[in-house]
């Protein structure tokens, strides 16, 4: 009984566990930007990212759709390498000289 | 003293009537009160003005002109006040919950010809619109008003209207609808008389070697025709056209939603010329009596939720032409010598299914099948010559698509099967034969996602009379510069040239035919083999509103092998092997400009 009880504790951890490196994976979050150029810039930046498999990025709502290889990738990285070419994620902000640096029509409006 | 005095009290009455009007700017928000810094305040038709500060206070001098105050900030509406008195003014300010600007939709038309600049290959996209220009009436006219494709009436005796692509006839080309190939063989002749304009939804133009997906058989380039599909076509259309030379023509179109993911379509085409035309009196018809009745009945089946879509579709065909001399009667002259004259009677069925699947979670990846079957049959007399043929084919075809790391590298593979079987009366002489092919494709695509992309493929056939060979195609595009596109193509190609019905004209004449044969196995001859090379320039300019291409082709098909028709001799035709050289160079050099109408529409 107890076996089974213990059992019964680690099973959603293993199921847990799988999850967690799974082949395909969708996202959706924000990135901050405003035109065609920053469409470019952003898709490419995200596709550069090795086990980014497929990125889409929609101008009007500025959200990010992502499919990526969760073995191969942690999202962070894919944050990162976004906000690193000046373009803010939820999670990542770019420093302000690489902002400044942004082509004229995808200097966003900063959050203060 | 008294005078200074007096002096010291006018002039302070005097700045007492200037005076100072001062206030303070505010707006509400959730019932709190906020001060508006930044609010521009100024006589109307008067520069002077001041700014709020931060606390929304302001002082600004009276003018003695205007009494009309303007007070403006970006975000809230403009405010315009009459002040008369110097009362201290508090203002509120209400904000502009609209946008800052009021939305503008600027339409502007598609062109209905395009050069595509973002496929690697050199594809011009034809839409229904520009369907439109050409009077009617079938696929064969379509060409008319594109520049890629010449046309050229072939012979006044049928009144077909032959196609030819960088200087090379429709045989070269690799004619497909739906992707499925479809004048070949047979249907090569008139195939193209067999699709009624109202049908066709757009035509792909790709010039120079095609894709490895389609198959072997285009050498020159390929045209690939999209039907109207039930689910975007109207749900009624009908349409008569009738001309001076007695042509008429009746297309109807019916499609019904049978249910959210069942789409049915019922398409009819008619057309008859009924009136004998001569009018440089040469006793000869100028356009054959043609009579035909052509119907389609697809079933569009869509699931998109879960990825699926799927086409059943079959279709028949009556076409009948009588051509000749103005007195031939079909059945007073026919087999006789009294009256010259001829007539083609075809009948063909086809059926297709497609079937397609894009991965819900991956849409990148999909699947395709697709199976066609049809029977084309004609029975046709050219004076005392016989010329009957009868051809059924069955193609299927598997591709997978999908990406090799991320989407810009993407690949196409799968297979397909081919089997035609031909059954030819020519005079007293029957050829059969039966053509068998299975091939393997593979396609990679780069892109890299800014200037340079390219496609190449490769497939492997076997085939029963053509044997077993490799089939290499390759496309690049590259940009150097914003809106100039260069692309490299090259590749090869291979057919089996169906000399009878390619060149059915020659029955109309007394000539000898004359087939030197070379082994081969078609006909006792060998299979065309040819390789095409492509450059191709285009750029594209804006000047105000309007658009400005500029484009230069220039295309070499040269033949390894080919069947060539040799008229020369008066009394006989030949057909034989190619022994020498030989190739078609097309140069094309292109200017269009597209004046656009821009259409505003103002939405509050």
């Amino acid at each position: 009984m107890k076996k089974l009880f213990l059992i019964l504790m680690l099973l959603p951890l293993g199921i847990h566990a799988q999850e967690k490196s799974k082949k395909n994976v969708k996202t959706e979050f924000t990135v901050v930007g405003n035109c065609d150029a920053c469409q470019k810039r952003i898709e490419k930046a995200a596709l550069s990212v090795k086990g980014v498999k497929m990125v889409n990025w929609d101008i009007p709502s500025n959200v990010i759709t992502i499919i990526y290889d969760q073995r191969k990738v942690h999202l962070d990285s894919i944050h990162k390498s976004i906000s690193a070419i000046g373009h803010d994620t939820e999670k990542s902000f770019s420093s302000l000289a690489v902002y400044d640096a942004l082509p004229l029509c995808c200097q966003y409006i900063r959050k203060e | 003293m008294k005078i200074q005095v007096v002096i010291l009290c006018l002039s302070w009455i005097v700045t007492f009537s200037q005076d100072n009007l001062s206030g303070t700017i505010k707006y509400k928000e959730n019932n709190k009160i906020i001060p508006v810094a930044g609010a521009n305040l100024y006589w109307e038709n008067i520069s002077k003005g001041t700014v709020s500060d931060e606390q929304g206070g302001f002082a600004l001098e009276r003018d003695v002109v205007s009494n009309v105050l303007i007070i403006s900030h970006l975000g809230f509406k403009t405010d315009t006040l009459i002040v008369n008195s110097n009362e201290r003014l508090d203002h509120f300010l209400i904000p502009d919950n609209e946008d800052e600007l009021e939305e503008v939709t600027l339409i502007q038309r598609r062109k209905s010809l395009q050069k595509s600049f973002i496929e690697v290959q050199n594809i011009i996209k034809v839409s229904s619109a520009e369907l439109l220009k050409a009077a009617c009436c079938n696929l064969s006219e379509s060409f008319e008003t594109n520049p890629a494709i010449d046309v050229n009436f072939s012979d006044a005796l049928t009144g077909t209207k032959q196609i030819k692509m960088l200087g090379l006839s429709s045989p070269y080309l690799l004619i497909s609808e739906e992707n499925i190939p479809m004048v070949r063989g047979a249907s090569q002749a008139y195939g193209l008389t067999f699709t009624p304009g109202t049908w066709i939804e757009s035509i792909q133009i790709s010039k120079g070697a095609g894709s490895v997906t389609h198959g072997f058989e285009s050498i020159a380039g390929e045209i690939n025709t999209e039907l109207t599909k039930p689910l975007t076509d109207v749900p009624f259309f009908l349409n008569l056209f009738g001309s001076g030379n007695g042509r008429f023509e009746l297309n109807s179109h019916f499609n019904r939603k049978l249910s959210d993911r069942l789409h049915l379509g019922l398409y009819l085409h008619g057309n008859q010329r009924k009136e004998k035309n001569d009018r440089n009196k040469d006793g000869f018809l100028d356009q054959p009596l043609a009579q035909q009745i052509n119907i389609m009945n697809r079933w569009q089946y869509i699931f998109p939720e879960k990825g699926w879509v799927s086409f059943l579709s079959w279709r028949w065909m009556n076409d009948q032409k009588i051509g000749g001399t103005v007195n031939f009667e079909p059945h007073l002259d026919s087999g006789k010598t009294t009256n010259w004259g001829s007539e083609i009677k075809t009948n063909r069925f086809d059926a297709s299914f497609k079937l397609g699947y894009v991965f819900p979670e991956l849409p990148y990846q999909s699947f395709g099948f697709q199976s066609a079957y049809s029977n084309h049959d004609q029975d046709s007399y050219y004076g005392l010559r016989i010329y009957d043929i009868n051809h059924k084919s069955f193609y299927t075809n598997i591709l997978f698509n999908s990406i090799i790391g991320n989407t810009l590298n993407k690949f196409k593979s799968g297979i397909n099967f081919s089997h035609d079987e031909y059954d030819e009366q020519v005079n007293n002489f029957n050829y059969l034969r039966t053509d068998q092919n299975v091939g393997a494709f593979f396609e990679f695509s780069h892109d890299n996602n800014e200037n340079f992309s390219w496609i190449g493929g490769i497939r492997i056939d076997v085939h029963n009379r053509l044997g077993t060979f490799v089939t290499p195609r390759f496309h690049l595009k590259y940009l150097p510069l914003e809106k100039f596109v260069i692309r490299l193509s090259t590749g090869s190609g291979r057919k089996s040239a169906n000399i009878f019905a390619e060149n059915q004209t020659l029955f109309a004449t007394n000539r000898k035919i004359n087939i030197t044969s070379s082994g081969g196995q078609i006909y006792g001859l060998r299979p065309e083999k040819a390789w095409n090379y492509g450059l191709s320039l285009s750029k594209s300019f804006k000047i105000g509103s309007d658009d400005l291409t500029v484009s230069a082709d220039y295309y070499i098909t040269d033949f390894v092998d080919q069947v060539v028709v040799d008229w020369e001799k008066s009394e006989e035709i030949s057909f034989y092997n190619l022994t020498g050289n030989s190739s078609a160079k097309s140069f094309q050099f292109e200017v269009d400009f597209t004046h656009n109408l821009l259409e505003f529409s103002n939405s509050l």
